[in-house]
This record gives structure tokens, sequence and C-alpha cells, in this order.
């Protein structure tokens, strides 16, 4: 028998309480709701039968692991239906359902009956179970004890041994090493030949590619693209270098403001992609709205999947900025760029000296993007000199 | 409803494997392990057998009027009280991980009945050693009283667990709510001394606090298994078929009360992974 999965105008609506009242008493006397409703998923749909793998991907906050939940049965949607056919196994976060104080074979149990399987089943898998996750020597310790690569590899070895007709599979991949990757990607694809229906959520595009049948990019929880993967995954990296000067998310209390950042190369304003090695500066207008003792700036640096790469700031520069009292411009002068290529993203802030308070922050306030030299496949760059040494 | 009942089935693999955790991990880390949930009843009723000689309160054989009252209560106390809490202290598997919700409060529960089981055994096992035996011709009425019991204690659990996930204030509540409601029940003292007391004044107060359903659990359970000679003045001036259709209504009654409570928490179950 094989599952399927149809999504069909799944909607999904937060309340966003300012302050979550969570007591009658709150409740009684806040007589206004400070709520305001933010649409994490509208009117999406999709569908995969038995035999596909679906890949979801969008950007940090599209809506993806939302869907997953939904699909999930765990958040319910405030629109649409999800249907399936079969049973299905998720596999959203690491470890999610262990128990820390359990040993590694009673988690194994507890965890075989949350993915619906009974104890006589769970009994005959149970040897595979172990093998799968190489798990042989500690079985019999309490999972607290285990590092997150054991855990990932007890978990999904569990969710991939319970006879799944849908897989549900969010990112948790990344953790085991490369041998346990290269096995569960093998596990993967001998469920599709074996026609069941797996939904992968993930960063990593070339995934998709390699892996899906068939992809969905979320943006702002709507269906922005969906079909071949190849075309999904271009258009995802096509909206990546679109999205200049939008910045995430913000907050502070302003009594100094970032109004404005300005990314500048030798020949000027930055308007298409950097080498490995450019220099490049960017400027940060500061407007001041009260006088603010010592206030420090910092700046720091993520990639494409939000890693954190590089930061500085006035502070550890050894630079005091003293009382600001009219509205200032600060240079940072960034050395030679040691990317070979992606996207970057800056976010800028400003705060007190001790970090107690935060006066203004951008995340993600402007963006840079390095292009790797044609078939130089370096991890960083590096300035080199050579030169002949006297005999 | 008939298909919600289904999947429960279907799931209650997790309902025992959750049980288990609970007990498991309540002993965990302690050299004893499960001999601990053996030694804890059978240290508690010691406690209470010999403290509630020396007290007596002019009951004969005081401990077993106690103990018979207390048991039920016990169970009933800690499945309130910990199912209160079952959805927020498994967060991290309602967030994560899909099963019918009703599994939580259903867990705490069970975990307070297999402290009741071991307890009881403990208690009837000392009941033979003390040759107090048990009375035969009342013995039916326990199996009435334990329906009821659980009927009642699994449907507030269900409703305080649904609210105490967006008001908090239900968990202190209930602790505040389960000591008067403690001493409004005649476990400590005699429920015919009640009565005489209460019907000298007026018949209307003792009919107030047979309002009380646990109240009747509770002379269910003393009427099953205390028959001292003093029996007659120690326990409620009520037949033992007067008892039985008391426990009845309240089965009745309490299979209702569970039907809605369960009906509202399947739906406010639907919003916990978001609220908590």
């Amino acid at each position: 028998m094989t599952g399927s999965l149809h999504v069909e105008g799944v909607s999904k609506v937060f309340r966003i309480y300012r302050e979550k009242p969570s007591s009658i008493k709150q409740r009684l006397l806040s007589s206004r709701t400070r709520a305001e409703d933010f649409w994490a998923l509208r009117d999406v749909s999709f569908a995969a039968e038995g035999g596909e793998a679906l890949g979801l991907i969008g950007h940090n906050g599209s809506g993806k692991s939302t869907m997953l939940k939904i699909v999930a049965g765990i958040l319910r949607p405030s629109a649409g239906v999800v249907r399936q056919r079969g049973r299905l196994a998720g596999l959203l976060e690491l470890g999610a359902g262990f128990h820390p104080e359990l040993t590694g074979k009673e988690n194994v149990y507890l965890n075989a009956s949350f993915l619906g399987l009974s104890r006589r089943d769970t009994e005959k898998v149970y040897d595979d179970i172990v093998a799968f996750a190489e798990l042989e020597d500690f079985m019999g310790t309490a999972v607290k004890f285990y590092s997150s690569g054991m855990l990932v590899r007890l978990g999904f070895a569990c969710a991939v041994h319970v006879d799944p007709e849908v897989i549900l599979i969010d990112e948790v991949l990344a953790v085991g090493d490369e041998a346990f990757q290269a096995r569960c990607l093998d596990r993967i694809r001998a469920f599709q030949r074996e026609g069941r229906t797996i939904v992968l959520v993930t960063h990593a595009l070339d995934l998709v590619r390699q892996f899906c049948t068939k992809a969905v990019m979320l943006d702002h929880g709507l269906v922005h693209a969906t079909g071949d993967p190849d075309d999904v995954v271009r258009e995802m990296r096509m909206t990546i270098l679109k999205q200049h000067l939008e910045f995430a998310h913000e907050e502070g209390s302003k009594e100094i403001e970032i109004t404005g950042t300005r990314l500048l190369n030798a020949l000027g304003p930055v308007t298409g992609p950097l080498g490995p090695g450019d220099r490049l500066t960017l400027e940060v207008d500061l407007a001041v709205h009260a006088a603010v003792e010592d206030p420090v700036v910092s700046i720091a640096l993520h990639d494409g999947t939000n890693n954190f790469v590089f930061g500085a700031d006035t502070a550890q520069e050894g630079m005091s900025l003293g009382t600001l009292t009219a509205p200032t411009t600060l240079r940072f002068a960034l050395g030679p760029l040691p990317f070979t290529s992606g996207k970057y993203w800056i976010t800028v802030g400003v705060h007190s000296r001790d970090n107690q308070r935060t006066y203004h922050v951008q995340e993600q306030r402007c963006s840079f993007e390095v292009r790797r030299v044609e078939d130089r496949r370096e991890q960083f760059y590096m300035p080199v000199t050579i030169e002949v040494a006297a005999p | 409803m008939r298909a919600r009942l289904r999947e429960l089935a279907a799931y209650r693999e997790i309902l025992i494997n959750l049980v288990r955790k609970e007990l498991k991990v309540k002993y965990t880390a302690s050299v004893l392990g499960t001999i601990w949930s053996l030694l804890n009843p059978v240290v508690f009723l010691a406690v209470f057998w010999f403290v509630s000689k020396i007290l007596r309160g002019g009951v004969q054989d005081y401990p077993v009027f106690l103990l018979s009252g207390l048991l039920a209560w016990n169970l009933f106390s800690v499945a309130i009280s910990s199912g209160a809490q079952s959805v927020i202290v498994n967060a991290n598997l309602v967030k994560k991980v899909y099963f019918p919700r009703e599994i939580l409060p259903l867990a705490a529960v069970g975990v307070a009945l297999v402290d009741f089981v071991l307890q009881s055994a403990v208690f009837f096992a000392l009941l033979l050693v003390f040759t107090y035996g048990f009375a035969l011709d009342f013995l039916w009425l326990y199996p009435l009283a334990f329906v009821a019991l659980i009927v009642l204690g699994t449907g507030i659990a269900f409703l305080v667990s649904a609210l105490n996930v967006r008001y908090r204030d239900v968990q202190h509540l209930i602790g505040l709510g389960l000591i008067v409601w403690f001493w409004l029940t005649p476990i400590v003292y005699a429920p015919g001394t009640v009565a005489d007391v209460l019907v000298e004044r007026s018949q209307v107060y003792w009919n107030l606090y047979l309002l009380n359903p646990v109240a009747w659990v509770v002379m269910g359970f003393q009427g099953a298994l205390y028959h001292s000679p003093d029996a007659a003045e120690v326990l409620a001036p009520i037949s033992d078929r007067g008892l039985a259709a008391g426990l009845g209504t309240v089965i009745l009654l309490g299979m209702l009360f569970l039907y809605l409570t369960w009906r509202l928490y399947f739906t406010r179950s639907g919003d916990f992974a978001e609220e908590l």
C-alpha cells in the first residue's frame, strides 16, 4: 500500500499577543486585547502521491515548518484541509518524543508508540533500529547522556523502521555525520522506490534538486513557486538575490536610530556582486533622539543559511563614541573579503556598552553577494604575496 | 465521537508507555528503583495505621475507617492535580509529536491508579494480617464506588487540564479547592457524626452535604470495607441500597460530565501546541 498527501487551501493565522495574558486576572484587566493576526500560511495547496518526494523550501519564517506541523497534525489549520492516506511518521525535531531520563531502549519503545507501533511490532524491528543507529552499546544508557548526533541517529532509525507510508523530515539530517547522512539518504531513496511519500523541509537546495521529484517554495506563507525541483530551486535562488534592503526584524528603544546604511567599494556604491578579496565599506547613519552616553555600534554578518560568520563593534575596536548628540555617520571599513561565494546579510545594532540596553537593531539591514571566480573551488580567500627570496 | 474513541484505542500503546515512563522517571536514578514504588505505599500505610491508632477520633478500628476513604481520596486528588499539569509538563511532546492529546490527562489518572492499586493491595494485606477481614455482604459496593471515582476523577482531570493550558490560575485554584473539598468529604471524620450534627440543625444541611459526589464515593468505599461493631454510628445513615443508588447516580451524571469535559478538551486540544 502506498500513502499520499493532499494539502488543500491551508491557511494558518497566529494571534500574536504583545504580552500574552496567561491568567484570568490579566485577561479581565486588559479590556482591549492587544492581539495582532499573523498569517503564517495563506491558501497553500500541494499534493504528493506515493513514490513522490516533495521538497518544501523557503526563507526563514516563510512558513515551511508551520506547514509541516500542520501536516503532522500538531497544529490545526485555520482553514483548508490536509488529507493523508497511510501511516505518517514525522521527524520534526531532534529527539522529539524522547524522554531524557529513560534509556535508549525504553525510548525506542516510547517513540515507536508515538509513531503508532504496538509493543509487539516494535519488538520485531527493535534490532534493526539499533543496528541502523549503530548504538548497540548505548541502549541501556539514559538518552540524556547521548550526544546530539546519537539522538538524531536514534530518532531517524525509529522513524524509518515504523514502516511509514508518509514520512516528514524537517532539516534534522544536518546533524549526523556524513556516513550516517549517506545512509539516511539511501534509506530515503529506498522509500521512494517502494512508492512511499516523502516531504522534506530543508535549506539545502542541492539536496532538493538531487532527491525530490517536486518542490514547493513558500514565501511569507504563500506558495511562490511549485513544480520541477530545478525550476523551483532556481526561483528560490533568484529571490534570495533580489532581496536587497529588506531587513527581517527590528527592535530597540530608539534613543539612537539607524536611519540609513550604504555599502561602498573602491568604485562607489555596491551595485553588483563582489569578488573575493574586495574591500567593502559600510556606512551607518545614526539619528539621535535622546542623548545617550557611550553607545556601541555593532555589525554582524550572516550567510545565506543564517549562520553567524563575522562580527565587529566599536567597543571591540577600542573606540568610544562619547555622548552622541548630533546625527552621526560611522564608516566600517572591512578588509579583503575572505568569502568566495554566497550571499551575506548585515545586521546593524546600537546598544549600551554593557549590552543591557538595545537602542536599535535592524536584522539583515542590507546584503551583498560574493561571486566565485570561475573554476576555482576554494573555501575562502586569503591575500597572498609571492616573491622570489633573495639568494 | 466513535471515530475518536477508535483513534484513542489505536494509540493506547502510548498511554501504557506514558504511564510506565512516569513511574520509571519518578524512581529513576535511585538504587532501589521500582522497589520504591512498593515501599512507598507500605510506609505510607504503616505510618497512617499507627498514627491513627493513637489519634483514634472516637471511631473503633480508626485506621481501617480512615484508609478506606483516604486511598480513594488520594487517587482522586492526585489524578486531578497531576492531570492539570499533564499538558504543560509534556509541552515538549505536544509541540513536536502528534498523538491524541487526551492521552496526557488519561496517563495522569493512570499513574494515580497504579499507586492506588499498590496501596490498596498493601491495605488489604494489612486487613488480613490484623485479622480484620472483609464483610462480604457489602463488598459489592466497592466496584461501584471505584467506577464512580474513576469517572469523576477523569472528567475533572480533562476539565482542569484543558483550562490550565490557557489559564495557569487553574493549578493554584485546584490546590486550594482540593483542601476545602477534602474537609467537606467524610474522610478523617465519621459521616455518621456529621449526619447527626447536621440533621440536628436541619435536614437541609445534610442534604446539601450529600450534593458532594466525592462524599458518596468515599462513603461507598467505607461502606464496603468498614464493618466494626460501631459501624452503624460511624457510617452514613444510608442503607447499602441507598448508597448504591447514590453511586449509580454519581456514575450516570459523572459519565455525562465526562463526555462534556472530553468534548471540551478535544476542541481545546487543537490549539495546545500554539498556546504552550
